[in-house]
Order: structure tokens, then C-alpha cells, then sequence
């Protein structure tokens, strides 16, 4: 067993649990990447693209009315302003790039709450490669507008019908259109999950998050922050700023999970916090799964959490007790989205949302002198219209 | 598990519990007298990342009927039948069926073992303690594979080879994959096991060809269809397949 972020392993967890097929493709995938990122010409294109295109660094912003509230000063990793609305755009311009190096001109994805594909599709317009994204179509009709964003942009949208029609089932799809089309295709996955190399491919291209933040901290603040909180659904926006303060051993790594209806019903998302370890999307991990290993279909409020599995470096910092794992209810979720519009005049993305209840709810646990760190990893622009039907007569008076 | 080479093997896949329990025994039986060397019987799992739509949906089905691990063998040993049987299956289910799985399917009379999402290397520890089990360890070799990594294949393999006709999952095609033939002659140069060609075999007529090159042809997507309009359609194409390879 290898160490941590070497190799396909994460303690247990990882690994590379697919179809034959699909083996010689995750070879040369692990040896473009490895090749990509001691080349100098295409680490600095990429810097370029992040700093020209999606417009990085993100800001980091203090919040100086929520921080407040909660008797802490809070801190916003402002991913929510990058190009396309999210964090997700920094992991599919590093993939896209490495595609193209590796001669591939056709890109699969999977999206849940539409993020992933419109930032898919977004850099696939940009660098001309045809685009094809899976979507469930439960995600699709909660989700429209990005649908219409991705097709405005030249992507094919293919509605998944199987399963639960969600993010589940679109990456179950996606990987069957990988194998089929291996030779030509190259499948940008969205989140830290998947067959190795992609758990630790995404980290590294979502570890700018982080590495941005704890400078900023510094610079900004003076000093790290007491606590780093982030949603997980997958992981990603969570994994990219976690990882730059895995070694700060002062500092508390917090993970949200969508707790939906409750925990103590079968509708949520908490695979870390109510799963076991399993085998899905070729990686072993925590997966919401039956007493016969049957996976468990998912809920949360928010399509971009709504997936019964999670990243696997997430396991391992679970059961290292690196990090600590705790859950939001869609309703607040709901209450944190008002939240921070409301103190902050900012909309946080559903998901992102988790992670600032969470924060508000755990008040009793802050300090005025510890700092928090929140990443908000997209903004809720794409969620207007869901809340305003949820919220409509609470907020409109 | 295989007879000589000269008497080219027939191996037909269903999915354990579908159409339902009753009709999954009854193939089974008449799968077996209709001429199937081995059958090949399908752990259901909610999450088929390799197979088509018709194996999919019939995993579902089964799944909603609940089958389990322990369903299928228990179907398997109810069975009784003359022919070795392979199960046929992803991962999750088998690890999740706990640690005495491989010694419980033994004894229920289950010859062999192929995990889809186990490719060889992808996890030692598992796939020493299948080798070790007295179940054969049928391993797959995929268009994609390059020639040194199918001697490693075949070394830890046993039963026969699995070789993945064409990129994709399972279901059926209208043409057989051309360089078949060539990869076949690789993949022999480099074991003696018997080399069996599966994914997208639609009827005799593709069954007898692919016999002609290789040492046996697996069918799993045709015979589920037909196994939905009824137990006898699904045998008729199994003997329909069985007369046109050994008159090929």
C-alpha cells in the first residue's frame, strides 16, 4: 500500500476498480499528468488560463456581519466569482489541457447540478473540442437553465432515464460511453471520485482553492485559519482547499455533508457519515449502500450533493480523523442560503449553503479570535428559481 | 472447464432472477440441455457500469424481485445442473456477501468466478484470495490490452480467457469486431487457456463465425431478450446457436 497522494491509494480507499477496458486508458492518463505537470510550458499555460480566463485568484472576503453572528471572524473563499459560477471550472481547464496534450478532441462528462457540465462545456467551446454531457433527468428539469447553458455553448446534453435519473446514474453512464469511445474520448470527471489517477487529478487542479486561501489568510489576516469548512458532496471544493493545510496540524478541517430529510431517514447524502466502505465508479470509498451491497439512491436539496458515494482521500481523512465530517439538512441549508444573502450580500450555491449553516448552527464552538474559513464554492444563481419556489412566501413580505 | 479445443465451447450468460426466480431455474435447466457448456449466471447489481441496457434492465428486474448473493446460489444448487456454472458479477455485491462468499458459493456447486470491475492488478489481496479459492478465476482481456499485459492477464487467470470482443459494454451488434481474428492469435501466443470471445454476439450465424476463430463463444444480451418473451425462446436460441457452431 502506498502513502497518501502517491500512487492509487489513499490508506484503503481508491484504487482502480473498473473494466479491463478502460486500464491502458487510466496508464497513459497517469503518465500525461505526471509528464503535463513537470513541464514547464503547461504548468504556466495553465496559470495563464486561470488567471486570464477564469479570472483567479479568487478573492478572499471578509464577513464582517456574519462573522457577527456566530462571535467569529469568518473568512469567504470566494470561488462563487470565478468564470461560470463555481469551483468546478478550475478542474476542467487543467483536464481539458491535458486532453488536448494527449490528442483526445472528444470530452464526456457528468453533471449533477449542472456546474461540472457548464464548466465542461465551457472550456471545451473555448479550446473547439466536441463536448457531450450526461445529466440525470430528474437534474435536468431542477436544473434547466444550466441545461440551457451548456447547449447555448455547443455541448450535446444526453438525459439519463436509468436509476434515480441523477448524478448517480449520469457517471454511471458517462463511464459507459468511456469505454466505448476510449480510443478518441477522454472523460473529464467532475469530482474527487473515480478510478485512480482522477481522485488526486481533481485535488491537484482544485488545490489552487487552497493554496490561494492560506496565503491570503496570511497575508489578509495575519495568521491561519482556527477552521476550514467546506460542503461535500463528491468532495472536490472541499479536497482542493482542505489539501494545502493537511500539514497545519492546528488546523481543523471541517466537511458538510447533505444530510436531506435527516439522517435518521433514508432520503440524504451523508456517505461518510451513514455509509460503509464500498466499491463504486471504480474506487473504493464510503458509499450509501445496502446490507447486500446494493447502492443506496441518494437525496439532498441541492442536485450537486445528491450522490451516494464520495471521494476517497475523504475516507481516509475520516478514518485518520484529519478531518471531521458532519451533516445540514436541506431545510438548513435553506436557512444558511438566506443567511449570508441577507448578512452578506452574497447568494451562496445550494451546496455551498451546508457548509455556511453548518458554521451559524455550531456558533457555541467559535471564538473571537480564531478565524473561520468557508469556502463558497458556487454561487446560487442557478438556484434562484428552485428557492423561490421553496422559499416564495417566506421571503417575498 | 472446458472440453478439447477441437469441440468449440458454447457459454450463455442470464441474469440470476429474471425474468423472475421460477423462469431463472428453468433456464438454467434448459440452457444446459439445450447444448450450453457453461453457463454464466449474473449477480444483479444496482449499478452495471459494463453492460447495455437489455442486461441492465434485467438486473433491475431481478433486483426488485430481491435477489441476493445467497438467492444465487441458492438457485445454482436448486438447479443442479450437469454444466459448471461461472458467476458473473461486480464487486460490491461479492465483498458485501462477507468473508466466507467464495467457500459459500463453493459448496453450493458454483465452478467459477468472473468480476467485471476487477481487472487484474487492480487489487492484490482480493484477487489472491479468489485464486486461492476453489473457484476458477476467469479473467478478461479487452481490445484496448496491449500484448504484455495480456501474458499477465492470462497468468492469473484459470477456467478460460474472457476476451472482450469490441470496445463497449455488453448488448448486441450487427458485425463482428474486425482484428478479431489477430487478437485472438496474440492472445494465444501468450497462454494456453482456452480463449472464449464474448460482448455483442447476436445469433448463430455471428456464434458460428466467432467459433471458427476462437475456442468457444459467449451470448448474454440475445438469450436475456429472449428469455423476456419466454424461457422457451431463450433455449431455442441457445440450440440454434449450438447446431450452427458445430456445423460451422
Amino acid at each position: 500500500m502506498t502513502a497518501v497522494g502517491t500512487g492509487d491509494r489513499f490508506g484503503t480507499y481508491g484504487g482502480r476498480y473498473v473494466p479491463e477496458t478502460l486500464i491502458p486508458a487510466l496508464d497513459s492518463l497517469e503518465a500525461a499528468l505526471a509528464d503535463a505537470m513537470r513541464d514547464p510550458g503547461f504548468v504556466a499555460e495553465l496559470d495563464n488560463l486561470l488567471a486570464t480566463y477564469v479570472g483567479r485568484p479568487s478573492p478572499l472576503s471578509d464577513a464582517p456581519r456574519l462573522s457577527a453572528l456566530v462571535g467569529a471572524p469568518v473568512m469567504l473563499k470566494r470561488e462563487d466569482l470565478n468564470h461560470t459560477g463555481a469551483h468546478k471550472i478550475n478542474n476542467t481547464v487543467g483536464q481539458a489541457l491535458l486532453a488536448r496534450r494527449m490528442g483526445k478532441r472528444r470530452i464526456i462528462a457528468e453533471t449533477g447540478a449542472g456546474q461540472h457540465g457548464v464548466a465542461t462545456a465551457t472550456i471545451c467551446a473555448r479550446f473547439g473540442l466536441e463536448c457531450v454531457v450526461y445529466m440525470g433527468e430528474e437534474d435536468m428539469r431542477r436544473q434547466a437553465l444550466n441545461v440551457f447553458r451548456m447547449r447555448l455553448m455547443g455541448a450535446r446534453v444526453i438525459p439519463v432515464t436509468s436509476g434515480t435519473r441523477t448524478l448517480k446514474d449520469a457517471t454511471t453512464e458517462a463511464i459507459r460511453d468511456w469505454v466505448t469511445n476510449v480510443t478518441d474520448s477522454h472523460y473529464i470527471i467532475g469530482s474527487v471520485v473515480g478510478p485512480a489517477p482522477y481522485p488526486r487529478m481533481v485535488r491537484e487542479f482544485q488545490a489552487v482553492i487552497g493554496r490561494e486561501a492560506r496565503s491570503q489568510m496570511l497575508a489578509q489576516v495575519g495568521r491561519l485559519p482556527a477552521t476550514v469548512v467546506a460542503c461535500v458532496g463528491g468532495g472536490s471544493n472541499a479536497m482542493g482547499i482542505f489539501h494545502p493545510f493537511v500539514d497545519d496540524a492546528e488546523v481543523e478541517l471541517v466537511g458538510v455533508e447533505a444530510a436531506g430529510e435527516g439522517l435518521e431517514t433514508d432520503r440524504h447524502s451523508a456517505s461518510l457519515s451513514k455509509g460503509t466502505p464500498g466499491v463504486l465508479h471504480g474506487s473504493r470509498s464510503y458509499l450509501l449502500q445496502d446490507e447486500a451491497g446494493q447502492v443506496h439512491p441518494a437525496h439532498s436539496i441541492s442536485a450537486g450533493l445528491d450522490y451516494p458515494g464520495v471521494g476517497p482521500e475523504h475516507s481516509f481523512l475520516k478514518d485518520s480523523g484529519r478531518a471531521m465530517y458532519v451533516s445540514i439538512t436541506d431545510e438548513e441549508a435553506l436557512e444558511g442560503l438566506v443567511t449570508l444573502s441577507r448578512l452578506e450580500g452574497i447568494i451562496p450555491a445550494l451546496e455551498t449553503s451546508h457548509a455556511i449553516a453548518w458554521v451559524v448552527k455550531e456558533r457555541a464552538r467559535w471564538s473571537p479570535d480564531e478565524p473561520v474559513l468557508i469556502c463558497i464554492s458556487g454561487r446560487g444563481d442557478k438556484d434562484v428559481s428552485q428557492v423561490s419556489e421553496l422559499l416564495g412566501d417566506r421571503i417575498a413580505k | 472447464m472446458l472440453k478439447q479445443r477441437d469441440a468449440k465451447a458454447l457459454i450463455v450468460y442470464i441474469t440470476a432472477g429474471h425474468p423472475d426466480r421460477t423462469r431463472s431455474l428453468e433456464l438454467l435447466r434448459g440452457l444446459a440441455d439445450a447444448g450450453a457448456d457453461v453457463i454464466e449466471l449474473g449477480v444483479p447489481f444496482s449499478d452495471p457500469l459494463a453492460d447495455g441496457p437489455v442486461i441492465q434492465a434485467s438486473s433491475q428486474r431481478a433486483l426488485d424481485q430481491g435477489m441476493t448473493f445467497d438467492g444465487v446460489l441458492k438457485l445454482a444448487s436448486e438447479a443442479a445442473v450437469s454444466v459448471p456454472i461461472v458467476l458473473f458479477s461486480y464487486l460490491n455485491p461479492i465483498v458485501a456477501a462477507g468473508p466466507t462468499a467464495l467457500a459459500r458459493a463453493a459448496a453450493a456447486g458454483i465452478d467459477g468466478l468472473l468480476v467485471t470491475d476487477l481487472p487484474v492488478g487492480g487489487d492484490s489481496e482480493l484477487e489472491r484470495e479468489i485464486g486461492e479459492s476453489p473457484l476458477a478465476f476467469i479473467r478478461l482481456v479487452a481490445p484496448t490490452t496491449p500484448a504484455l499485459r495480456m501474458a499477465e492477464i492470462a497468468k492469473h487467470g484459470s477456467g478460460f480467457v474472457y476476451l472482450i470482443s469490441r470496445l463497449g459494454v455488453t448488448g448486441m451488434q450487427s458485425k463482428i469486431a474486425s482484428g478479431l481474428a489477430e487478437t485472438i492469435d496474440r492472445l494465444r501466443s501468450v497462454t494456453s487457456l482456452p480463449v472464449c470471445v464474448g460482448f455483442g454476439i447476436n445469433g448463430p450465424e455471428q456464434a458460428a463465425s466467432v467459433a471458427r476463430m476462437a475456442d468457444g463463444v459467449i451470448v448474454g444480451s440475445a438469450v436475456v431478450r429472449a428469455a423476456e418473451t419466454s424461457v422457451d425462446e431463450a433455449v431455442k436460441l441457445v440450440r440454434a446457436m449450438r447446431k450452427a457452431i458445430d456445423e460451422r
